[in-house]
This record gives C-alpha cells, structure tokens and sequence, in this order.
C-alpha cells in the first residue's frame, strides 16, 4: 500500500515531500524513544510518533522509513520541515492519538494482505 | 562484492576515514551516521551489513553528541570486516557495566525532551556488533571498538 492510499482513508495532513506519496509502506512502527525505534523499526515502516524535532528526519533516512505521521495534530518543527523537504522524508499529521491511528493503519495494512 | 583498494596494502583495507562529530550540536546529529551509510553502500557491502553499521554508528554518534565535548568515529573496511572506531574527549563513563544495563541513562531534561534518553545505545552497539569493546576514562573521554563480520 502506497502513502497517499493512508493519507485519503485517514485524512492526513501532509507536510513534507508530497512528491514521494508513492512510497511503498510494507510495515509500521509507532515509538517516541529514538533508540527503541532506531533498533526495532524497519525498512518501508511508517512510523508514528509524537516528537517534532528535527532528529526524527535522520532516523526515517538512516532507516529508510516510508515516512513518518505525528500524532495528535502536532505539527513539525520549522527546522524539522526544512530538513525533511532537503531528505525528501514525508511528513504527516493526524488529528488522532497514537493508539487509534496505529490500530488503524494496522487494519489497513493487516486488509490488503 | 566489488573490491577497490584504496589504503595501504599492509592494512589490507578497502575504505578508511575518520569523521569528526561536535558535541552538543543536536542539529547536525545523524550528518556523520548518513554519510558512512552511504559510504558503505557505496562499498556494495549488503544491506544487513549496512542497516547495522548505520546503527552502531547512529546510537555512537548520539552518545557523544549528548556526553562529550568532541569526538570521531574512524571506519575501517577490509575484505572481512566492517570495524568502527569510536573516540571521543568528554567526561568519561564513571561505571560502564551499569552504563550497559539497558535503561540506565544519565540524559538531562532536554536530551530527553527530544526522545534520547531511553538507556538502549549503548545495549544496542553491542548486540549489532559481532566484537565490541569499550573502555573509558573519568575526566577524560571514552573508547569504543566495534567489529562486524561481513563474510
Ligand atoms: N560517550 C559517552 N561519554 C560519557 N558518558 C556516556 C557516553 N556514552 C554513554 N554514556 C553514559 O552511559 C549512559 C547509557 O548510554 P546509552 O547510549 O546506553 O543510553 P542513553 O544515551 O542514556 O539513552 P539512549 O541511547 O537510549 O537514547 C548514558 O546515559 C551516559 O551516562
Ligand atoms: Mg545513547
């Protein structure tokens, strides 16, 4: 399943790299400790997290995450965004909280297998 | 694999270079760890071999970032091995078997905001190295040498 297929069911606002709504999202990972999600996460994850800052950029590279979706409506960091339009990382927002949009996805993803 | 020989033949490596990290700047933190992925992939090692590299190299980079004044990662491909260097000058770790127990962190209030903190680096460095050494010295700075097979 694509990105954008996530962004129109869930109504997600995107922020970042609209050009790259066609990753491919093989799996997710929802995690707001850095080191938990750097060892655990994978490849193709979209990860959900509520941190803002700009590190989160580096991990979804160094990861090669689909992109990343922050949770209850927070937005990105201006630094945050500028690194994340320069790594051409998607970033999107929901209006939920993590629990709901993880179990959403889940179902999601869990459908089109 | 392809193989470029591009260090001394006595050495026997492939790549070697050191990277210099500034401590406290959270803002370039990850800057050093992207470019040795992209180095390695460079290189043509294989994914697994790289995905851990990044993470050695990602959780090393952070530590010195948040502890230590200055620091350099030194890597070192050879035909077997991927080995990383890790030394930087900073306050040193006082216990390093209680700095191992997972969990254990001494990150202040504004390194946790930021989603470090956790206590899991330095637990990860070692379980996605198939070598690991670390030493360290009170006032002065810490040490860390890891080896990861690549054959
Ligand atoms: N380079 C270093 N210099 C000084 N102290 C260090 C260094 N690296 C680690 N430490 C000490 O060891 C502790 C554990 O490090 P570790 O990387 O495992 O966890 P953390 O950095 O606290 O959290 P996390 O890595 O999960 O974000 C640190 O909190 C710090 O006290
Ligand atoms: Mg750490």
């Amino acid at each position: 399943m694509d990105i954008e297929t996530i962004v129109k069911k869930l109504n997600l606002k995107v922020r970042s790299a609209s050009d790259r709504l066609k990753n491919n999202v093989t799996g997710g990972y929802t995690g707001d400790l850095l080191s938990d999600v750097m060892a655990n996460s994978h490849e193709g994850d979209i990860w959900i997290t509520r941190q803002v800052h700009q590190n989160i950029v580096a991990i979804a590279t160094l990861k090669e995450h689909a992109g990343i979706i922050l949770v209850n409506s927070c937005e990105p960091a201006t630094d945050t965004l500028e690194k994340a339009v320069k790594e051409n990382v998607p970033i999107m927002v929901s209006n939920l909280p993590a629990f709901e949009l993880t179990g959403k996805i889940y179902n999601l993803l869990a459908e089109k297998k | 694999m392809k193989i470029k020989v591009c260090a001394t033949e006595t050495e026997n490596s492939l790549y070697k270079n050191s990277f210099y990290i500034e401590g406290g700047n959270f803002s370039d933190a990850g800057t050093v760890s992207t470019r040795i992925k992209s180095i390695l992939k460079n290189i043509g090692l294989p994914n697994d071999i790289v995905r851990k590299s990044a993470i050695i190299c990602y959780e090393s980079e952070i530590n010195i970032v948040s502890y230590a004044r200055r620091g350099k990662i030194n890597l070192t491909v050879t035909p077997k091995t991927v080995e990383i260097e890790v030394v930087d000058e900073g306050p040193g770790i006082p216990d390093i078997e209680l700095a191992m127990q997972q969990g254990y962190s001494t990150a202040n209030q504004q390194i946790r905001e930021m989603g470090f903190g956790a206590g899991m680096g330095l637990h990860n460095i070692k379980s996605y190295s198939d070598i690991f050494n670390i030493s360290s010295e009170v006032a002065k700075g810490t040490f860390l040498k890891m080896i990861i097979n690549t054959q």
